[in-house]
């Protein structure tokens, strides 16, 4: 999700002066776009040798860790504000993670694929997974190891006791607020502790 | 460069009238505000890049990592290297002489520390003109070095790069140098550490010292790959691979390897400084004066850090490194670390891994345009 209007629709989430934590932080652009436009400060943490160099090539923070090993670097409360932005469809212990995140941060800000966006829905009536330029891939041959609706992970923020602040769908960085569920290629939760 | 004001070390003894060998690199520039200073780990020098005129093999010791258009690129930055009091090329060691007794110090060179490496390296840069350091880097018992650095003159220090090494010495990792020091000094030939006066040298003591270290720089499966279950005389084509049924000579190319280095190791290497360098990576524990608490013990670094460790690297394992990255994110300051999956242990720090060569590049490179921007 490298759109810039989705990157700013997000940025926009996030309030001036935060220190962030951004997980599955990519090529550093979110952080480096936050620092520059919002005077953040922060932490990206990225497992990918490519993507770390690219944080580091950037001079974004950048620690090199495997998401699925936990966050036992990080304090309870240390954050202001932690970001998983298109990071939790490749996470094995998602459930964790969400726990993680609202442990780490004051706000946690997640976004993923959608995969209740009506052109799914209509690609699996008709009988085959959706291949789509938000989800790209193949079902053989995909890092998405979770997919998920906004309507599941709402489920399961409540499940963990976690206080929703916001929830919506994002296309093309236009909030969508009616049925996003069905309209929006992208999920997107606030939430608190 | 001669010293003849007495260091203070934190033994509580003193050393006066010491030399410090150093080499520099590159160009100060006007503001002198792009000097990189490179500490070095056991083994190593002063020399840390480039070659000796009509010298072959003489590449310094970091030459993947320091040079003209290299990762610490010395056309952009001033590099010192320094070779540390107590170490046997060229800075006063204990095969010099004592002004106080006018006899070699050999065993009675005194202790010294990583912080007393550090405040020998500082006098270095007063001579200098230096005052502030755009980076300090060292891998290793360099490494440690460089995070003293941070500690001891939080304000001489913009960056520390920190590579392959820990916060202090895990007793297994106090254990292989022990079984190293046992070697020497149970070695015939080292009189009590004054053996330069018998016109003997140790080396039997000191092979063995190489041979343990240099197992545990590799990893097992580098070794395996390297040299598996391969023998000698197959190796050299002498026969048809069939054991030698002997219980003393080589038989395993590991075993022929290992002796190599070792032989090697004992040529050039001073017994008493192998004692003393590796006692000062014993010592190194900045959070012991914090009751083990290393996030306090950080809390006076003001620098930006990189740290690197490396995956196979079980001398100075990753979790290590993590260690220091909790502390400093516990104190909020700025850093990357870079976790590189290299197969080669301890030793890929010394060795060309483009992941690892291009993460330090690309932190020079933001250094170096911190630096623009400041001019």
């Amino acid at each position: 999700m490298s759109d810039a209007l989705t990157m700013e629709a997000l940025a926009r989430l996030v309030p001036v002066g935060s220190r962030v934590l951004d997980l599955g932080c990519g090529d550093g652009a979110m952080l480096d776009h936050l620092q520059r436009t919002r005077g953040c400060t922060g932490y990206g943490i990225e497992i990918d040798d490519a993507n770390v160099l690219a944080c580091v090539q950037r001079g974004v923070n950048v620690i090199q860790l495997n998401l699925d090993e936990g966050l036992a670097l990080f304090g309870d409360q240390s954050f202001d504000v932690v970001l998983q932005i298109d990071t939790l469809q490749h996470l094995r212990n998602a459930e964790t993670m969400l726990r993680e995140t609202a442990r780490v941060g004051r706000i946690g800000i997640v976004a993923f694929p959608n995969f209740a966006h009506w052109p799914n829905r209509l690609s699996v009536l008709l009988g085959r997974m959706p291949v789509t330029r938000r989800l790209p891939y193949q079902w053989y041959d995909t890092p998405n190891i979770r997919v998920g609706t906004l309507a599941d992970f709402d489920a399961l923020a409540r499940k963990n006791e976690l206080l929703i602040k916001d929830a919506f769908g994002l296309e093309q960085g236009r909030a969508l607020r009616w049925m996003p569920n069905a309209r929006a290629s992208t999920a997107v939760f606030v939430f608190t502790r | 460069m001669h010293f003849a004001a007495a260091l203070p070390l934190q033994s509580g003894a003193s050393i006066r009238d010491y030399d410090l060998s150093f080499e520099t690199y590159g160009q100060l520039n006007a503001a002198r505000s792009n000097a990189v200073l490179v500490c070095h780990a056991l083994n190593a020098s002063h020399h840390v890049a480039g070659v000796y005129a009509g010298q072959d093999k003489s590449e310094g010791w970091w030459d993947t990592m320091i040079g003209p258009g290299k990762p610490v690129d010395t056309d952009r930055f001033f590099v010192i290297g320094v070779n540390n009091l107590g170490s046997c090329f060229g800075s006063t060691g204990p095969m010099h002489i004592n002004p106080d007794t006018g006899l070699v110090y050999g065993a009675d060179f005194p202790v010294v520390t990583v912080e007393d490496w550090v405040d020998a390296q500082a006098r270095l840069l007063d001579a200098l003109g230096i005052e502030t350091l755009a980076a300090v880097m060292g891998g290793s018992l360099g490494g440690m070095q460089a995070l003293g650095w941070a500690l001891q003159y939080p304000q001489r220090v913009r960056h520390a790069v920190i590579v392959a090494s820990a916060p202090n010495l895990t007793a297994e990792n106090i254990a292989f140098n022990e079984v190293a020091r046992r070697a020497i000094v149970t070695d015939p030939d080292f009189h009590g550490g004054h053996f330069y006066a018998q016109g003997v040298v140790p080396k039997r003591g000191l092979r063995i010292a190489r041979m343990i270290g240099h197992i545990t720089y590799l990893s097992d499966d580098v070794m395996n790959e390297k040299f598996g279950r391969q023998l000698r005389h197959a190796v050299l084509g002498a026969g048809a691979g069939d054991y030698k049924y002997s219980t003393q000579d080589v038989e395993f190319q590991i075993e022929s390897y290992l002796r190599y280095q070792g032989d090697k190791f004992a040529e050039y290497f001073d017994a008493n400084t192998y004692l003393l360098i590796t006692r000062a990576l014993d010592y190194f524990d900045p959070a012991r004066a914090f009751g083990g608490d290393l996030s306090r013990a950080l809390a006076r670094a003001t620098a930006k850090f990189l740290l690197v460790s490396f995956c196979t690297d079980w001398r100075f394992a990753p979790a290590r490194s993590r260690e220091i990255v909790k502390a400093l994110l516990d104190n909020r300051r700025d850093l990357s670390y870079a976790e590189i999956d290299a197969p080669h242990g301890h030793d890929a720090f010394l060795l060309d891994d483009p992941r690892y060569l291009g993460v330090v590049r690309s932190y020079f490179d933001s250094i170096s345009r911190e630096l623009e921007g400041a001019a």
